[in-house]
């Protein structure tokens, strides 16, 4: 099997290139994109990548494969298509080497959205408790892994990533303001009602057609932004 | 919070909404204006004349007409803060945007009226 691997190394090259690569897979079988990176990481003991679970949990692999961004631990190979299998890294953010990126902008707009539960109300004395209807609407909230699969296949991030929360930060907004326990659902709605945070948001969907956990960032902040409407008509 | 302030509105949700309320201006205003022009076999100068007399639709066209500016605006503004990236560049263009918006306006309220 061929692959062309994005490559560059500030230290060494003027520009980044692409180089190829095969890979003897025995007919019949099949494995993840991230083993296949890994054999070839014997080839070649330069290629950099992240991973860390290999198993999809901890959202480190992040890459653009043939085009489209997904997590190279949960990709069979048989499900790529065409002759050549090409593997750059997450697009919109600063490479750091290879496939290596720098997620600082990405990690700026989550700490935007203050990702943590804010009770101002009494302390209970023990556990909060929440319903079992108010514990659902968390559900397809609080699984995003933070791969940033969606944020760097979404346009208007790649033009704002300053200014603009992106669809992850914006699903995990939602996951904070729809929470029953959490006290400053007023204040994060104030926080994202300007021109950029939410409403870059123009409902293009490459979130959604690339989350590894087929989570619904669009649906989210169509949420987000139902309450602002019915907060502001 | 981001601030903006070549923007139209005052929030991200109030330019969300003027751009909904005018797009839906401008559908009312086109279709009823090719329901008009299909409807009239001979489309002459006394017809459209006649049409463009009456102050309801004086007031209509004038609205019909700051809702393409209000949404043009939005739009345009949106389309410079992605893709024009240095800053001279981008309030040239803004700015520019603006009065030919605010042109526009009293310069069609002002053939309106003329008729
Ligand atoms: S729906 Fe919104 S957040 Fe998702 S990719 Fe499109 S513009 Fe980005
Ligand atoms: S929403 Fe999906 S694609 Fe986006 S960061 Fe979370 S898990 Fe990754
Ligand atoms: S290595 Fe953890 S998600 Fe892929």
């Amino acid at each position: 099997m061929q692959f062309s691997i994005y490559r560059y190394d500030p230290d060494t090259d003027k520009k980044p290139y692409m180089k190829d690569y095969e890979l003897e897979i025995e007919t019949g079988s099949d494995m993840m994109l991230l083993d296949a990176l890994i054999l070839l990481k014997a080839q070649d003991a330069g290629i950099s990548f992240r991973r860390s679970c290999r198993e999809g949990v901890c959202g480190s692999d992040g890459v653009n494969v043939n085009g489209k961004n997904a997590l190279a631990c949960i990709t069979p190979l048989s499900s790529l298509k065409g002759k050549k299998i090409t593997v750059r890294p997450l697009p919109g953010l600063p490479v750091i080497r290879d496939l290596v990126v720098d997620m600082t902008q990405f990690y700026r707009q989550y700490e935007k959205i203050r990702p943590y539960l804010i009770n101002n109300d009494e302390q209970p004395v023990r556990e909060h408790l929440q319903t079992p209807q108010d514990r659902e609407k968390l559900d397809g909230l609080y699984e995003c892994i933070l791969c940033a699969c969606c944020s760097t296949a979404c346009p208007s991030f790649w033009w704002n990533p300053d200014k603009f929360i992106g669809p992850s930060g914006l699903l995990q907004a939602y996951r904070f303001i729809i929470d029953s326990r959490d006290t400053e659902t007023e204040s994060r709605l104030d926080d994202l009602d300007d021109a950029y945070s939410l409403f870059r948001c123009r409902g293009i969907m490459n979130c959604v057609s690339v989350c590894p956990k087929g989570l619904n960032p669009t649906q989210a902040i169509g949420h987000i932004r139902s309450m602002l409407l019915n907060r502001g008509l | 919070m981001v601030k903006s302030v070549t923007s139209l509105g005052r929030s991200g949700l109030h330019d969300w909404m003027i751009q909904r309320v005018s797009a839906v201006v401008l559908a009312v205003y086109i279709v009823y204006l090719a329901v008009f022009i299909f409807s009239t076999p001979h489309l002459q100068f006394s017809v459209w004349h006649n049409l463009f007399e009456r102050t309801g639709f004086k007031v209509f066209s004038l609205i019909a007409l700051t809702a393409l500016c209000f949404h043009a605006w939005i739009g345009l503004w949106v389309i410079s803060t992605d893709y024009l990236k240095p800053l001279a560049i981008r309030m040239v263009f803004q700015v520019l945007v603006i009065i030919s918006c605010i042109a526009l306006i009293l310069w069609g309220a002002q053939i309106f009226w003329s008729v």
